[in-house]
């Protein structure tokens, strides 16, 4: 027993990057019975929020059926061990959100910044130590920046009182060896490293392990991997992996994949996966909420969807920015419709 | 014509260094002080070359000088609230380029006439004068429930006053698309992109009706004579498209009318992807003419 190591920390954000494929439609009942399961099969953190954060809820992402702050509640109180962590995009959320989620049962805070901004995020780094909470800085679309200039970035956040910082692989775009560069540049500036994969080249868990095998001590998961994209790591394949990598870890792997296949598979408006599009964005290196965005515009306009998010990569677009989708595809109508 | 009104810029940064060119060009107005706090700044330099009288002593000279009417405060909200009653005191007018919102928000391009002889006035946000006055547009065509906007700027032309306080963009944004704009409820967004080279500043602008019905000509009407109107005093200021786009929302499925606008800043002073800061001091000297006009109107010849 005392001989295995110590697992890293497992967070599951069904309930937030899960947001993007439900379209932000999340029902109360839905979050209670995946926090309850979650909960109960030995997970420790569970984030809730719309998908692009704290006051996500908006016309450039999609609604929220349900007010983000009620769905935070009834996931505090459904859960007994486990601790309730929120997303924040400076820009989008505000530290004004990020006290109401507090008031509702958030106690920590994943404050997330494109991968170069992270001076964005002083204020509610502050806000959220001010307030008690956890504080993890979470650098996006990390594959834009090389490990140095990244560990530049989190050292930033590290001076504004992060207790962690994660590589966010927000397009699925890295491959195992730049996860371990970045997991070893980050070391240097902070013993709390963090991954978040995204499955779009297939590379999810593959590189959720070459992050673990370089030190990482938190990994992301969700329940058959319903995320953004091609989705997240499976959270029940994670378990599973981290049992035969030889950790102690208070997961209970078939407890996870009963909830994967008995709770969240019925909710799936389909199974994300590496198909076309999705592939394109990791490909491409776009944020992987454009997929459904994309797909919608390309629809609406004719025009191939993979067109528009290789198009989105070539402009360099970043997270948030799906307005930018809607500009490439009037941009591509226009080109097919003007004469050769 | 009646002699040039009497200017000062308080602030030698960035904003402060573009404002002085643009006012420069002005006939109305003559900038006889270039006011900082710093004596090393390179903001001051460069005034004092081109033959701006400078002052290292900020707000105290200009309040020295009583010839002075007008103030374009490019300091922070903080310096403001500390400056807004000293001026006001002494008689002269500030134009507020921080987020300090003392006077009442104001958009050339909406209600510049309301505000013509307030004694302090204050231009919200980069993203709020590049939105809002579409919103009114909209909002005249058809009555909004609500209007969000998102300003997507180069990392580059985001200083550290914009970075330390970019909640307070969003406050105050949302707050003047409701105040300024009219739309019942306004919600913001800011991102930076650090793309290279550097992107022109993007704006969106999504406006869901409250009758849950559009006039797709009517809109596109109202659109473009107001893009007309803010170019008039912001050169590089354009749409790019607009579209009714179905969408679902929290009112159900509804036309949203979808506004892409782009800013190419005059590059007078700052490069020319910081439209952002562009449209800022293209507002405020717009503003400032104005008043200059009021002032004028009101002396004997």
């Amino acid at each position: 027993m005392s001989t295995q190591k110590q697992a890293p920390l497992v967070c599951d954000t069904t309930l937030r990057d899960g947001s993007h494929p439900m379209r932000h439609q999340f029902t109360a009942e839905q979050v209670e019975a995946i926090a309850r399961a979650l909960d109960a099969a030995g997970v420790e953190m569970i984030e809730v929020a719309h998908g692009d954060g704290l006051g996500g809820s908006s016309l450039q992402y999609g609604q929220s059926a349900h007010d983000e702050l009620d769905l935070i509640e009834r996931a505090a109180a459904s859960v007994t061990q486990a601790r309730i962590a929120v997303l924040l995009i400076p820009g989008i959320g505000t530290r004004v959100a990020l006290k109401a989620a507090h008031e509702r049962g958030a106690t920590a805070v994943r404050i997330a910044t494109h991968c170069t901004e992270a001076d964005v995020s002083e204020q509610h780094f502050a806000a959220a130590k001010d307030l008690g909470m956890e504080a993890i800085g979470f650098l996006m679309m990390s594959h834009m920046l090389e490990p140095g200039a990244l560990a530049e970035q989190a050292a930033k956040m590290t001076g504004y009182g992060a207790d962690a910082i994660y590589i966010v692989d927000s397009a699925g775009a890295l491959v195992p060896q730049g996860v371990r560069d970045r997991v070893e540049a980050l070391t240097a500036v902070t013993g709390d490293v963090g991954f978040h994969a995204h499955n779009n080249l297939g590379l999810a868990i593959g590189n959720t392990v070459a992050a673990i095998e370089a030190g990482a001590a938190r990994v992301d998961g969700c329940l058959r991997g319903l995320g953004a994209g091609a989705g997240n790591a499976a959270t029940e394949l994670l378990a599973a992996t981290l049992d035969r990598m030889g950790f102690d870890s208070p997961l209970d792997t078939f407890a996870l994949s009963d909830a994967a296949e008995h709770v969240v598979l019925p909710l799936m408006p389909f199974q994300p996966f590496p198909d076309r599009e999705s592939m394109a964005i990791g490909y491409a290196g776009v944020y992987s909420t454009f997929l459904l965005h994309a797909k919608r515009h390309g629809e609406r306009l004719g025009i191939d969807p993979r067109d528009i998010l290789v198009e989105l990569g070539r402009r360099k677009a970043v997270a948030g920015q799906e307005d930018w989708i809607v500009d490439v595809a009037e941009d591509l109508a226009r080109a097919a419709a003007a004469p050769a | 014509m009646p002699a040039p009104v009497k200017v000062a810029i308080l602030g030698t940064g960035n904003i402060g260094a573009d404002l002085l060119m643009k006012l420069r060009a002005v006939d109305e107005v003559e900038v006889a002080l270039f006011a900082g706090i710093d004596p090393a700044s390179e903001g001051l330099a460069r005034a004092a070359k081109l033959g701006v009288p400078t002052s290292h002593r900020g707000l105290d000279d200009i309040l020295a000088d009583e010839d002075i009417r007008i103030v374009f405060d490019a300091t922070s909200a903080y310096a403001h609230r500390e400056a807004a009653p000293r001026l006001e005191a002494a008689g002269k007018i500030a134009v507020d380029l921080t987020p300090a919102a003392v006077g009442p928000l104001v958009v050339p391009a909406v209600n510049l006439e309301e505000h013509a002889s307030a004694p302090n006035v204050n231009l919200i946000t980069c993203g709020g004068q590049a939105t809002i006055p579409i919103v009114a547009a909209i909002n005249d065509v058809a009555p909004l429930r609500y209007a969000e906007m998102v300003s997507t700027i180069a990392s580059l032309s985001a200083g550290p006053g914009t970075r330390k306080n970019i909640d307070e963009f969003t406050f105050t944004t949302a707050r003047a698309i409701e105040r300024v704009g009219g739309a019942q409820e306004g919600k913001a967004i800011m991102i930076l992109n650090p793309a290279e080279p550097a992107i022109l500043m993007r704006n969106t602008l999504y406006a869901v009706p409250a009758s849950g019905t559009l006039d797709e000509a009517a809109v596109r009407v109202a659109v473009d004579a107001r893009v007309a109107e803010v170019a008039a005093y912001v050169p590089g200021y354009r749409c790019k498209s607009v579209l009714i786009d179905e969408q679902d929302t929290r009112w159900g499925r509804v036309p949203v009318a979808v506004v892409l606008l782009e800013v190419e800043g005059a590059g007078d002073f700052l490069p020319a992807y910081a439209g952002n800061l562009d449209i800022m001091t293209a507002a405020a000297c717009r503003i400032g003419r104005r008043i200059a006009e009021e002032l004028s109107a009101g002396v004997p010849a």
